[in-house]
Order: C-alpha cells, then structure tokens, then sequence
C-alpha cells in the first residue's frame, strides 16, 4: 500500500526524442489509475519506469514519499502483470506463484508460502491447475496465473501493462470486471495501462490520457467524457467518437457544414473573438426532431440535414452525415485522425437516434441537437473553450468519494464473509455473503495482509 | 490426399534409408575389419571370414603391445574434450547472454572476431603455436592443447548460444526482477532452465569438435602426456614390420566412436525443442 508520485518524469532515448515528456501525477493510495492513449504515446514507457525496467531521465519518482528512481527494480516492492503474461515455462502454476515469495529467502517458511499460493491460487480459481505447465494452460488461465504471481506478494502497487490485450472479447469482459472487484478487495494502488477505452472507462479511478509522450488531462472517466481539455482528449473518449465540425460563429448562430445551430448566450461569449471554431458534438446529442420530448425541445436547434445511411442496433441506431470541409479544415480534421491512430476518413458526422426513429438514409429529415452539451474548439490550438473546469472538478471529486464507498463496502462484505463462515446465515442476503465468501476468501486473507503491513 | 501423403511417407522412408546406409557404412565397415585376422584383412570381402571373427585387435589396443599408447590416449582426449568443451561452454553462455541482451559497444565486432577466428585455417596457425608452446612449455601438455580447442570451440558456442538466448522471450528476466530477482537470480532461476537444451546442445558441438582434432593433436604433442586418440592412431604399428595395424586402428576407432554415440543418446531428451512454449502468449 503506497501512494506513488511522478514528479516531471522525462525519458529520453538515444536519439534524444523524448518517449515521455514532463509528466507529473500523483497516485493516492488505493487508487486505480489508467494510462490510456494511441500507440507509441509512451504509457508503457511511463509505466516500465514506474517499475524500474526503464531508467528515468529527469525528474522524480517518489512511492511513499521515498525517491526511489536509482533502486533495482526488486528493491521497490511493486508487481508487475506483463502483456505477454511472461509465466516461468519450466516451473509448475504452483512454483510460478511461489517464485516471488522463494525469491526473498528466509523470510517465509515453507508452510507460509504453502497457505498464501493456495489462497492466491483460491481467489484466482486456479487451486485445480496448481500442478500444470504454463504450456498446458489456456490463455485466460494464463492470465489468472500472472496475476496470482503479483497479488502472492505483498506489493506496494500493482502494474498492468495490457494485461488483456492478449485475450479474446469475451474473456476479456470477464477478467476485466474481476481485476476491477480484486482491486477493489485489496485496495493497492493499482496503475495500468491500455490502449481499450472501455477498459480505461470502466476500471479507472482517474484516467491519464497520454499524446506523444505528453499528459494531455488526467481526471475521472466522467469528466473526461464531459468535460475535455482538448481536441484530443475529446476525440480519444468515447465511442463512437465525438463528432468535429467546422464552424463559424455570428452571435450566437454556429454556421456549419451541416446546417445553422443556435448556441446558448454563454458558450458563445466563451469563443467570442475566433473567427473559425471546431464544434464537438457526441453523436447522442442529436436525436430526431420528431422524437425530441417538447420540454427538452427548446434546449437545443433542430436542423435538416440528409443521411446517408443508417445502421440498425436494436437499442439504438446510428445515422451517418457527410460534410465538406474547407481544405484548411480537412488538413486539421485529418490530423486529428493520425493522433488517434485513426485513418484519414472522408468527413463525416455520426448521430445517434431512437431505435424508433422513421430516419433512412437519402431522404432530408429533421435532426435536433442538445446544444448545451456541445463544446467548442480553438481550430489553432485544440484547446476547449467552453470547458467548465469546475463542473469537471467536481465530477473527479465525486468518482473519489465513490471509490472511498466502494473500497469500504468491498471490505465490509470481505470481514461478513469472514465470520459468515461460522454459519450466520440469515436470510437471502446471507445466503448470498457465504456463496461469495467461498470465492474470495483466499483474497480477504491476502488483504488482510496487505493491510496490516 | 491420402494417397499422395502414403506415397509422400514411401518417398521419405527410401531417402532415409538411404541416407542412413550412406553415413552409416563406413562404421560398419570399420566395426567389421575390427574383428578381422590380420590375414584376412585383404580377403575383400565385408564380413571376416567365417571362422577366423577375432576379437585380438581390441586384446591388443586394451591389454596388449599397443596397450600404452591408446590408453594414455584415451585418457588425453577424453579430459581435454571435457576440460575444454566445459571451458567454452560456461565461457560462451556468458559471453553469448551479453550479446543477445546487452547493447554495448564492440558488440559486432565481437560476433565479427569470433566468426573470423573460427574461418581462420588451423594449419596456418599450427606452426607459430608449435615454436610458442615449446619456448614457454606448454608443448606436449594439457593446456597447450586446451587453449587452441578453446579457439575451435568458443566461436561456434558463441554463435549457437547467442541464437539460442535471443529466443528467450525478454520479459521473463523482466517479470523475475520485479519479482525481487537480482540480475544474476534472474539469469540462474529464470533463463538458465530454458536455455539448458540450447547448452547442451552446444556442449555437444563443442566437444565434437574437441574430440575429433587431428591438426593440434598430431603437432603439439610429442609423448603420451598429452597425445589425443586421433593422433595416437598415426603411431600404431603392427605386430611386426610386415603387418599393417589395420585391424587395430579399426578396434581403436570403434572404441572412440563409443563416447560420441552415448553422449548423444544421453542428451537426446536434454535437446528438445519447444521448452519455451507457454512462456509468452505465441
């Protein structure tokens, strides 16, 4: 258990390109933060760093306060879950769990390490395979091994490099929501990396996007999702991604290439002065006008617009519009794209509507937009106009006090578990308590260790 | 489908019968002329002569006239082999462990070094070896023998190990360390195991080469302190000045062809491959 801090970390190659430029965060203890960005925008870099496996160029990494950028790796305390799961081949699940615990000699007997792989093995279902090969293994198991290795040991923090990338859709889904609930079990420090947003939307505590080896915002999902720092960061969360149109402002009137939007009185005051914005709309702010509710109605501008086709989900559908930017817009748009490690498109405007909506492609229809939500862009900078900093604040304040909730209540129902097993049960709920206990008892155990020391 | 994969298995069967009489008929030519008088020798036929099969030649080399000088040179060669293919082994796994994972500078031109060394030709060094040795007296002892295996042997250690290591999936040593490895924890607990097959494999190489030496053997020797089995052979002389020692360097390159044969059979299981898979998603 520790809090980690990165004080203006700098690592720069050979060549002098800096992979990871200046980048300060602090982790409190038992947060869950995310590295997430395109390819090559240094997150594992930051993370290799974070463990030791990569020297750090400048600046300072503290864990408890302690700077520990010039210890061996193994002097730091942290776990590391690799993407390739990295398991010993030659030793058996039991041995591969144990390795860390035979590598600090003398300081369990053999009956410790005995009791803490089974308990591991336990909470990680993997108590049957304890005897296999690595080989013999399916990759989800895998998996489950690699991080029995990290939580056998009593780490400071747990590192995740990718740690599902490997796995199909459905595994995937699944491992993620059990290191989610472990996490949360254990409450260490946990930082992890991905490229997936689902993975970094629905695991991280705070959520640190990266570009280029640079911070771009660090905040929770949420404040992310609605209040963006930049083009960038809008772009990069969310799917399908937040739609950028060209526009140019007259009062409170945004011309676009899709039609004329009124805005509301403040957001144009914001952008007041640039002659050319980026409008960034998620596609669930629009709807059709027909299906729009006559009290929401008047806060948002209705305009027509042909589709070109639609797609059909079920519990929505998509509708998709093409635009034809100026051609100073489109090398920006297009820009934009390579950041995201997206192709150069044709642009386009995805909307996403009722499931009921009447709308086909090729007909001209009316859409309307929730204008309150949309956010404007400096076209130059990237940077976001209307971003209410404090309604984003207060969005990361709230993702704190839930996670504080959810770290107690996980606990809770660990110690119920606990002295459930001697047979309290009463009721539904008890019932429910002791099923759960038998699968995360070897975990209450480990935690419980986590915590004395 | 079947057809032509039963046709393919045909095919196969015949070039590897082939094959395998090819490579093995010189052996089993030897292995019968070992057994034969020195009057049949010239019989021309395969097999000795029915009735005259006669395991004299091996009496000889084991406890007979020519007793001292193979045994003695049996003894040579199978300690400096084993000196020296251990020597380049322990020395080339460093050595090959650094080229595969380290960046450093000079790293080409070790690889470059260690594969000129091993293209140079032997018979242009013995020579200036030949006057060294004997000015520091290393001539006709052990270690005037081991050092120029050494050069045979580290090259082609180095080369097979480095492929070998280059497999070994990096994160392994990365995940020991964060696991509280040192360094040298991480290359003992973690790679050692995995790179074994690939040691062994190259100790075999390596005291092939070692053990076969002809060149060294035959100059830098000149009494059974030192002389190797290969060299020894050159010295065997018949009963009398009439006789050829036929029968008894065919007895003598049966017995030396034994060590090689059970090294490989013993090893077998040591070189399999795939021990690596399950380490890394693959």
């Amino acid at each position: 258990m520790a809090s980690i801090t990165l004080n203006h970390l700098v690592k720069k190659y050979g060549d002098g390109f800096p992979a990871v430029n200046d980048i300060s965060i602090d982790i409190a203890d038992g947060e869950f933060i995310i590295l997430v960005g395109p390819s090559g925008c240094g997150k594992s870099t930051l993370l290799r760093m974070i463990v030791g496996l990569e020297d750090i160029t400048e600046g300072d990494l503290l864990i408890d306060g302690t700077r520990v950028n010039d210890k061996a790796p193994r002097d730091r305390n942290l776990a590391m879950v690799f993407q390739n799961y990295a398991l010993y081949p030659h030793l058996t699940v039991y041995e591969n769990i144990a390795f860390p615990l035979r590598l600090a000699k003398g300081k369990h007997s053999e009956e410790q390490v005995n009791k803490l792989v089974t308990e591991a093995a336990a909470t990680l279902e993997l108590t049957d395979h304890l005897q296999r090969k690595p080989a013999n293994l399916s990759g989800g198991q895998r998996q489950r091994v690699a991080m029995g290795r990290a939580i056998v040991r009593q780490a400071d923090a747990f590192l995740f490099d990718e740690p599902l990338s490997n796995l199909d859709a459905k595994l995937r889904g699944q491992m993620r929501s059990e290191i989610s609930q472990m996490q949360r079990r254990l409450g260490v420090t946990s930082v992890y990396v991905t490229h997936d947003q689902t993975e970094a939307m629905t695991l991280g505590d705070r959520v640190a996007v990266l570009k280029k080896g640079e911070l771009q915002q660090i905040a929770s999902p949420r404040e992310l999702y609605e209040q963006p720092r930049n083009l960038f960061v809008a772009g990069f969360i969310g799917s399908p991604s937040m739609n950028f149109l060209p526009a140019t402002l007259e009062g409170t009137t945004l011309k676009t290439a899709i039609g004329d939007l009124e805005i509301p009185q403040e957001k144009a005051q914001k952008a007041a002065g640039k002659k050319v914005v980026l409008v960034g709309v998620r596609p669930e702010f629009f709807e059709d006008a027909k299906l729009v509710e006559d009290s929401k109605r008047p806060h948002g501008s209705t305009f027509a617009a042909t589709l070109t086709h639609t797609e059909w989900l079920g519990n929505e559908q998509y509708g998709y519009i093409n635009f034809d930017p100026a051609p100073e817009m489109r090398d920006l748009l297009n820009g934009l794209a390579r950041d995201m490690d997206a192709d150069e498109l044709r642009p386009q405007v995805v909307v996403t509507l009722d499931a009921s909506s009447r709308i086909r492609g090729g007909r001209e229809s009316e859409l309307w937009v929730d204008t309150r939500k949309l956010h404007l862009f400096d076209a130059e900078s990237g940077e976001n106009l209307t971003r209410d900093a404090e309604a984003g604040a207060a969005l990361t304040r709230e993702a704190a006090e839930e996670r504080a909730e959810e770290i107690a209540t996980a606990q809770q129902a660990d110690r119920r578990a606990d002295s459930g097993g001697f047979g309290s049960g009463n009721g539904a709920t008890g019932g429910n308590t002791t099923v759960d206990a038998g699968r995360t008892g070897g975990a209450t155990a480990a935690g419980g260790t986590h915590a004395a020391g | 489908m079947t057809n032509t994969s039963t046709k393919g298995k045909v095919l196969w069967a015949i070039v590897s019968v082939l094959v395998v009489v090819y490579a093995l008929f010189p052996v089993a030519s030897i292995l019968a002329t070992s057994f034969k008088t020195p009057s049949d020798l010239t019989s021309g036929k395969f097999l000795p002569s029915s009735g005259t099969a006669t395991t004299s030649n091996y009496e000889q080399i084991l406890v007979g006239d020519a007793q001292g000088l193979f045994l003695s040179a049996l003894r040579n060669s199978v300690g400096i082999a084993l000196i020296a293919t251990f020597i380049a082994v322990v020395l080339a796994t460093l050595c090959a462990y650094a080229i595969a994972r380290l960046d450093f500078p000079g790293k080409k031109v070790i690889l470059t070094t260690a594969l000129a060394v091993s293209i140079f030709p032997v018979i242009s060094i013995v020579t200036p070896l030949f006057n060294l040795w004997r000015t520091i007296g290393l001539y006709d002892t052990w270690l005037g023998l081991i050092i120029p295996y050494l050069s045979l042997t580290l090259p082609i250690s180095i080369w097979t190990l480095a492929a070998f290591f280059r497999q070994i999936p990096w994160e392994l040593e990365q995940a020991a360390q964060v696991d509280g490895a040192t360094t040298w924890q991480a290359f003992r607990k973690a790679i050692v195991p995995l790179a074994a097959p690939g040691v062994f494999t190259t100790a075999i190489i390596a005291f092939f080469i070692a053990w076969n030496d002809f060149v060294y053997g035959i100059s830098l020797t000149s009494t059974e302190a030192a002389r190797p089995v290969p060299a020894a052979l050159a010295f065997f002389t018949g009963a009398s000045q009439f006789e050829a020692p036929t029968g008894a360097i065919s007895a003598a390159g049966i017995i030396v062809t034994i060590p090689v044969v059970l090294l490989v059979l013993l090893f077998q299981r040591q070189i399999v491959s795939g021990l690596t898979s399950g380490a890394v998603k693959g």
